[in-house]
């Protein structure tokens, strides 16, 4: 069971104690969120790598060297 | 540090984590109230978000944040309780986010002003620093104040928080 750490102000006394079933439920929904979104980014970054891995090679076939594909 | 200056409580991070840091009973008894944190969660990554919750909720919040990471600078904002940029778990081994968060006239009767700097402690190509104006529309005094890792992420054993108040007279 995740806790959290609630500090009383009043006696300076921190206190472990298990979330509740609420809190328990943001957190779930917050990482499936989170999980979701980075899905999205990772296959939009990879998308991102093989059309400039595409683009580069294209570059490649026309004559242009490393240095000059680089220099774009 | 000035005698106005007052450490109200502190905590750490035990070896089983935490899902949140939450400072409770503020006394309404100074002018401002400061947050010290040194934060690291749970992250697989280098860098996570976080938030500070007021009096229970994350509602009734707006943000404006400038980011930059050592290569590009960026400005975005939101509609939520985002305060800062914390490490995560794949940051350089046993480093913590530096964090001071500013709410001054906590206690007063009009909507409270935030102000935070938070820097990620990163040894590696890229590392992040945000300063965030926020806003709770609310007119309440400040009693509660949560810290929260943000996408459902937990604090590392040794993250620290500690609430100071500051008093306009000694």
């Amino acid at each position: 069971m995740p806790t959290k750490l609630v500090v009383d102000c009043s006696t300076g006394v921190t206190t472990e104690v298990e979330l509740t079933a609420e809190e328990i439920a943001q957190r779930e929904a917050d990482a499936a969120a989170y999980a979701e979104q980075k899905a999205a980014e990772d296959a939009a970054a990879a998308a991102r790598a093989e059309a400039k891995a595409n683009a580069e090679a294209k570059l490649a076939a026309l004559g242009l060297t490393a240095d000059e594909i680089a220099a774009l | 540090m000035a005698l106005t200056y007052v450490a109200i409580a502190t905590t750490t991070v035990g070896s089983g984590g935490a899902a949140n840091i939450e400072f409770t009973s503020i006394p309404g008894t100074y002018t401002d109230l400061v947050i010290k944190a040194s934060l690291r969660d749970t992250r697989n990554g280098p860098a996570n978000d976080f938030s500070m919750e007021i009096n229970g909720a994350a509602t009734n919040r707006t943000y404006k944040a400038l980011k930059g990471d050592g290569s590009t600078v960026t400005t975005f904002s939101g509609s939520t309780a985002t305060i800062g940029v914390e490490d995560g778990d794949t940051a350089t081994a046993s480093t913590f986010a530096n964090v001071e968060i500013y709410i001054p006239n906590y206690a007063g009767s009009n909507n409270k002003s935030i102000s935070a700097d938070s820097a990620q402690e990163n040894n590696q190509s890229a590392a992040e620093v945000w300063m965030v104006a926020s806003l709770w529309s609310q007119t309440a005094a400040i009693t509660s104040l949560k810290l929260v890792p943000g996408n459902g992420f937990s604090y590392k054993q040794y993250s620290t928080a500690t609430l100071y108040g500051i008093k306009n007279t000694v």
